[in-house]
């Protein structure tokens, strides 16, 4: 670091330049390191004497403990000792956030202390949807509309699987809009950013949006309305006034704390919070019980059907079947009578090993069944595949018939008619959240909302018992609603 | 103890010499380690590569350009699979330097058996990065390979700034200008280190050059054959 020299000139500048205001839209709101900032070392120093910029060494270190600057870790199995070239010496670097760019001890993290950029407020409407809100949708809209206007703090959408919730959003996100808010909508998982960039920018086709994700090709992040990983908060520091967070039960949220860091620390003191899920953790619930997290509950599913109650098939051989790379017997049994086999078929399988060791028996069954009429019509998707994305859109078009997956697949996707079948219900990754969520797969649409749902199992869990009555209490809470 | 690329707890199994020293070694678990795949079978003499051939055609093309040989040969350890890559980008390019340190006790066992005959001879050179690089790195990964075997190593080369080696052709490799140049002469036999041969290139032409200045005999150690 050079000492700051208060009273030295702004150095000459090349042409394409930008001067402290211009740079404001780039740089307020982040937290970054020197070489995320594409500016002129002369001019960086200048900028850094007049205290535009602000450094915060990046690692702080407290006797023999440190807390990364930028994600929070402070875990010492997570911090990795390196020679390091630039400096010379020995210290720690971050392991937890490198794959965002490393971390070093003898680095600095900067955040923009200049001039703020003022928003304009809009005269128009920005939001350009023009579909319809059901009663029960628009009720939820309001309610955020509410929270916005009076500034509330935090508010907790619960809606179940299929309910329309990006829909619900637009009203409060034009509201932001016009007052000239910062919004952003964060999610944990990637796929999900890249699926809602689309449908918001047809939402508010005037307003420039920019979908942040590791490799995603928006990376200047100063757009008003921004939609990102949860990961890639960890650059934004006081940004945003309305915070959305989609999904907020979802892997890897609610396991890794650097998120949760990350989402407080990029909103702005005084903010609005807006937590979407179907399938509140306990923390949550509990929250809510208390009475010290506002929330709201939209039990009603778009086409005002009840959700698909799962029922749980016993098959005592199942390990042993699964072992010898068959699928459990009472699964042979309820293909055979199922109630409309006009459904696709989507299977859930706890780990991806078995995917690939079940996937051959399990088209050999449906070909005997006269399900599929070759074995192109099934596939196999899971997390490092590839042809994911191909995959999942051939299903919908109906070109493939079945799918066998492992979790992945159990949120944020659409299929209009299928039957759901979960082999091993009861192996440790199906969670209450993630059973729920997986049943809310089925009856997506008003042509269909009956899908089936069965469990197959060795032995209930206390999971699949708390998913099918927590699917029940919902289904109950349509009459009070 | 955690993997360092998982970060699942590693399980020790529990015998006298664990609990009485307890390892303060970093490793991966043993389902990642799984997924590195070691060379197997029949190789190429040069270039240690999967191959029926004593002398791949590789190695053929080699012999032919240079005269004498200027690489004695080279032995690999790993296979360039997917997860190598992974593994691989994450420790070089993101700069993931402990993640390195998974491969020391690897590094050492294979030099034991292949190099054995030189120890006392021979002395270690790894390969450089330019300046530019590795003040961008932070370090060389060739030289954190260098300091885990057990002899003595040094630094004549020197590399001049250029594009980087993965983002060329073969052709623009094999052809390219001499990258390197020597700081000074060594009359010892060297074992060049880095972490992977993919087609040569850049230890073929390191090699020449200490060739050229007097040094009676040039091997090369790397992790992987690419």
């Amino acid at each position: 670091m050079t000492q700051l020299q208060d009273d030295k000139e702004l150095p000459h500048l090349s042409s394409d330049q930008l001067s402290p205001d211009q740079l404001s839209a780039y740089y307020s709101g982040k937290r970054l390191l020197r070489n995320e900032i594409h500016i002129q070392e002369v001019y960086f120093q200048w900028l850094l004497s007049k205290q535009y910029f602000i450094p915060v060494p990046a690692i702080k270190r407290k006797l023999f403990h440190y807390t990364c600057q930028r994600c929070g870790n402070s875990r010492r199995s997570l911090f990795g000792d390196i020679p390091c070239a630039s400096c010379g010496e020995t210290h720690v670097y971050c392991r937890k956030c490198i794959m965002m760019g490393r971390v070093l001890a003898c680095d600095f993290l900067y955040y923009w202390n200049g001039p703020v950029i003022e928003r304009t407020l809009l005269q128009y409407e920005p939001c350009t949807w023009e579909g319809t809100l059901t009663s029960t949708q628009e009720k939820a809209a309001n309610r955020i509309v509410k929270a916005i206007q009076l500034q509330e703090k935090e508010l907790l959408i619960w809606a179940v699987c299929g309910s329309g919730k990006t829909e619900m959003l637009f009203a409060g996100i034009s509201e932001g809009l016009k007052k000239g808010l910062r919004v952003c909508i964060a999610t944990p998982r990637t796929d999900v950013v890249q699926e809602l960039k689309p449908r918001i920018q047809q939402a508010f086709s005037s307003i420039p949006i920019e979908a942040l994700y590791g490799g995603s090709n928006d990376t200047e992040a100063k757009a008003q309305l921004i939609i990102s990983t949860t990961h890639q908060l960890l650059r934004f520091q006081e940004a945003f006034d309305i915070m959305i967070i989609d999904e907020i039960d979802a892997f890897p949220f609610h396991s890794d704390p650097s998120l949760l860091f990350a989402v407080q620390r990029s909103r702005k003191l005084k903010s609005t919070s807006i937590y979407l899920t179907a399938t509140p953790r306990k923390q949550h619930q509990m929250q809510i019980l208390l009475k010290q997290l506002p929330h709201f509950f939209v039990p009603v599913r778009y086409h005002g059907h009840p959700l698909p109650v799962p029922y749980m098939k016993m098959s005592i051989s199942l390990k042993k079947d699964v072992q010898n790379n068959h699928p459990p017997a009472s699964f042979v049994s309820w293909l055979k009578k199922r109630k409309n086999p006009n459904r696709q078929l989507l299977i859930f399988v706890p780990t991806i090993s078995l995917v690939e060791s079940l996937l051959a028996s399990v088209t050999k069954l449906l070909l005997q069944e006269q399900m599929i009429k070759n074995k192109f019509e099934i596939a196999s998707v899971y997390a490092n595949d590839g042809a994911r994305v191909e995959k999942v859109q051939a299903f919908r078009d109906k070109k493939l018939v079945a799918i066998m997956t492992t979790t992945i697949l159990e949120r944020g996707v659409t299929f209009p008619s299928v039957d759901v079948a979960i082999f091993d219900a009861g192996h440790d990754v199906f969670d209450e959240a993630a059973l729920v969520q997986i049943a809310g797969r089925a009856g997506r649409s008003a042509e269909d909302p009956k899908g089936e749902v069965v469990f197959f199992h060795d032995g209930k869990t206390e999971a699949m018992i708390k998913a099918v009555e927590m699917i029940k209490e919902m289904n109950k809470r349509i009459a009070d609603f | 103890m955690h993997c360092l690329w998982c970060e699942n707890e590693v399980e020790f199994s529990l015998t006298w010499k664990s609990l009485l020293i307890p390892s303060r070694e970093k490793v991966l678990c043993s389902s990642c380690r799984g997924k590195l795949e070691l060379l197997q079978g029949e190789r190429c003499n040069m270039c240690s590569r999967v191959s029926m051939e004593k002398l791949c055609s590789d190695c053929k093309r080699w012999q032919s350009l240079t005269h004498p040989s200027s690489l004695q040969w080279n032995y690999s350890i790993y296979k360039y699979n997917y997860f190598m890559k992974e593994l691989v980008a994450k420790w070089k390019y993101r700069g993931d330097y402990t993640l390195g340190v998974s491969f020391q006790s690897i590094f050492q066992e294979h030099f034991k058996v292949h190099f054995n005959h030189l120890r006392k001879s021979a002395i270690a050179v790894p390969i450089p990065l330019s300046h530019e690089r590795l003040k961008e790195r932070g370090f060389n990964q060739a030289q954190m390979l260098t300091e885990f075997l057990p002899i003595e190593s040094c630094s004549p080369l020197e590399r001049l700034h250029g594009e980087k080696q993965s983002k060329k052709t073969k052709k623009e490799r094999i052809t390219g200008g001499n990258p390197f140049k020597l700081k000074e002469t060594i009359k010892k036999q060297v074992i060049l280190v880095d972490d992977i041969y993919t087609t040569g290139a850049t230890l073929h032409q390191a090699a020449r050059l200490l060739i050229d200045s007097g040094c009676p005999a040039v091997y090369s150690y790397t992790l992987i054959r690419g």
